[in-house]
């Protein structure tokens, strides 16, 4: 039996590289600073997906919501073996908390249709909210399975995987389909392969084929190379909001239950602070003063 | 919507345990349910746990809502969100908190999908507050600010849900203090009665392993921490050596977490634990701002850094300029001295 799968990733900012260059005195951000990378434990969840291929075949289709940037990422997922990709891209999908975001992922994923598992990471390291996985799951009924770290097997419709938490781990079995969302602690992507990187190359969006043909002499024109992508099956998905069977009103912003009231950086307050000298004699004052106030026994 | 009031708690238990971050979660919940003039009602969910539902009383629930049943043994999503759902959908709180744990975050998304309302993750802080929605010119009174950090921790953000009820968030474990329980307090006791499907029943737990935690940084007096500064095995021996001699537990920045020196369970900030002891000690420790959201509540702050401009001296009582590998000797020293 072979079992086709969603891969839900996204695009985002690298929080873990915050660097002086990022904020500033004052406390604001640059975020142009931050470069924009494959959320990591989305790449742990594709690996997953690409194991399952490995092991029992299928297909695997990475969707991601973003802006028209966000094609890199599945560029790069193609390049690490995915079959298909989507983008969903729309003005309207904007400002989506995570209940908006999981109805239009939700939305996309019933247009793709056949499928028996979805991945996602656990959670997107711009946000660290571990959110949208279980939500999109409850959109589409289905029964998930978070933390995991790996999959012993899958027989039927019914799978062995296990999840790992803080202070512990379980070991559980689930019908298909399911959601899983994995965990940084599971297998590494595997590097990408060379043959995909150049079989993948010019994959894009209709948006950046004024680029590739300004860039490419063998394209006269952008119909040209619209014609030798098709050919080739490189065009990237883009759904818009047109493309699926949505309620608008519960699409990006306006769709948003949450609202952000207000944003404060984060400047330490000054205390009274007292210098003790690095001496035999600094350090046993210290002391001495932490016995009397009882910080010491 | 219904026009109560009432501030709804998911007490988390784990074999008849309640889990800390259910007591803090009553503490908090008390708090905005006076300030809104309305009650606190708790959500246990178990097999065997009705004796819990007294302790939960005491420490501030005006209603336990109890389902008892040997499917809810386990905690399984569907079997409790199931149970859940069906109590928020019949009852409309105004206000629902979870504890931001593994349970917590994989519950609370269910409920806020299959109630379509807003969730708010990890909150750090809760309280209640007046929002001007300018879009409407409308003024939409005694809202939960539901605080948090975001952005790698560099900014805090307050979020409302203006419209939907209840308005959900998860909060982070020791973040929020608990109180002492209260024989006095009285409250009722609802038995909930769970009604699955057979689909409710998709995953089975096969086998489960939960382990102790081995470093107890939330209760400890002292924290000795090591960080970047941290260059040998000999300094990360001064540090547990000087922990061990206050009493204390050895905690860590996430920069010597990632070179090896402590294993994750020792760190502290926003991706660790969140401490207040008495005595906090930064040996080699900047003070990034992730860092110091974990500790800047500790009674005393001593900061050890060859840098005397290190954010962390914005927030220690006592700054030590000077190498750790000299200083910890010198500490470790004038303490043996002393109880001698
Ligand atoms: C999303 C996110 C979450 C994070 N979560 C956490 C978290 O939970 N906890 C956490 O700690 N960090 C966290 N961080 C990382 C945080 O931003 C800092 O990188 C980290 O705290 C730095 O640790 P440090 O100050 O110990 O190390 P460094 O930045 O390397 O600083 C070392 C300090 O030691 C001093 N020093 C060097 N040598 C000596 C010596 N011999 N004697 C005395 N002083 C010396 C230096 O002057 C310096 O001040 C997080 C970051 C992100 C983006």
């Amino acid at each position: 039996m072979t079992y086709n799968s969603i891969v839900l990733v996204k695009q985002v900012p690298d929080t873990r590289t915050v660097t002086g260059d990022v904020m500033s005195k004052k406390g604001t951000m640059n975020r142009s600073a931050m470069p924009a990378i494959f959320n990591p434990e989305d790449l742990n969840a594709l690996e997953m997906a690409l194991q399952v291929r490995e092991r029992y075949g299928g297909q695997i289709t990475v969707l991601t919501m973003g802006p028209l940037k966000a094609a890199d990422i599945l560029r790069d997922a193609l390049f690490h073996g995915a079959d298909n990709v989507i983008l969903l891209s729309d003005r309207k999908f904007a400002g989506a908390d995570t209940q908006a975001t999981a109805y239009t992922l939700k939305s996309a994923i019933q247009k793709i249709g056949d499928f028996d598992l979805i991945f996602c990471g656990r959670q997107a390291i711009d946000g660290d909210t571990a959110q949208v996985g279980p939500q999109v799951a409850e959109k589409l009924n289905l029964p998930q399975i978070t933390y995991t770290e790996s999959i012993a097997s899958m027989d039927g419709d019914e799978i062995i995987a296990k999840r790992a938490f803080d202070l512990g781990s379980e070991i559980v079995k689930c019908k298909l389909p399911c959601l899983l969302t994995v965990v940084g602690s599971a297998d590494r992507i595997r590097p990408a392969s060379a043959r995909k990187r150049i079989e993948n190359k010019l994959a894009a969006i209709p948006s950046e084929y004024p680029a590739i043909v300004e860039k490419w002499a063998e394209f006269e024109t952008e119909t040209a190379l619209a014609a030798y992508l098709t050919e080739r099956n490189l065009e990237i998905t883009v759904w818009t909001a047109a493309d699926l069977d949505v309620n608008e009103d519960q699409l990006g912003l306006s769709g948003s239950p949450t609202q952000v009231y207000k944003v404060n950086y984060v400047v330490l307050e000054s205390t009274e602070s007292k210098e003790v000298p690095p001496t035999k004699e600094g350090i046993r004052e210290l002391i001495q003063e932490l016995i009397q106030e009882y910080i010491v026994g | 919507m219904s026009d109560n009031r009432n501030v709804w708690i998911f007490v988390e238990q784990e074999e008849g345990q309640i889990a800390d971050v259910g007591l803090e979660l009553l503490a908090k919940g008390r708090e905005l349910a006076d300030t809104l003039e309305s009650q606190v009602w708790a959500l246990v969910l178990g097999y065997q746990v009705a004796p819990l539902a007294e302790r939960v009383i005491h420490h501030g629930a005006d209603r336990v809502l109890l389902a008892n049943h040997p499917e809810l043994e386990l905690y399984r999503t569907l079997p409790y969100s199931r149970v859940i759902i069906e109590q928020v959908q019949a009852h409309q709180p105004y206000i629902f908190l979870l504890g931001a744990t593994p349970v917590g975050r994989d519950l609370a998304p269910r409920v806020a999908s299959a109630t379509n309302v807003g969730l708010t993750a990890d909150c750090t802080d809760l309280q209640i507050g007046d929002y001007l929605l300018k879009k409407e010119k409308r003024e939409y009174k005694d809202l939960l600010y539901q605080i948090r950090p975001a952005f790698g921790g560099n900014i805090i953000a307050t979020i409302v849900n203006p419209k939907t009820r209840p308005q959900m968030a998860t909060v982070r474990e020791g973040v929020m203090q608990p109180n002492p329980p209260d024989l006095e307090f009285s409250g009722e006791v609802e038995i909930v009665e769970p009604s699955f499907e057979p689909s409710d029943f998709a995953l089975h737990v096969l086998s489960r392993e939960i382990r102790q935690p081995t470093v107890k940084l939330k209760d400890a007096p002292v924290i000795v921490a090591g960080g970047g500064g941290v260059s040998s095995e000999d300094e990360s021996r001064l540090i547990e050596e000087l922990a061990h001699i206050l009493g204390g537990e050895v905690g860590a920045s996430r920069a010597a977490v990632d070179a090896g020196f402590f294993s994750h369970e020792h760190q502290i900030g926003q991706t660790g634990a969140t401490v207040r002891p008495r005595l906090y000690i930064a040996a080699g420790i900047s003070g990034a701002i992730q860092h110091s959201t974990g500790m800047d509540e500790s009674n005393k702050i001593i900061s050890i850094n060859t840098d005397p401009d290190a954010p962390i001296s914005k927030i220690a009582h006592y700054k030590i300029v000077g190498d750790i590998a000299e200083v910890l000797p010198l500490l470790i020293n004038a303490l043996r001295e002393k109880s001698r």
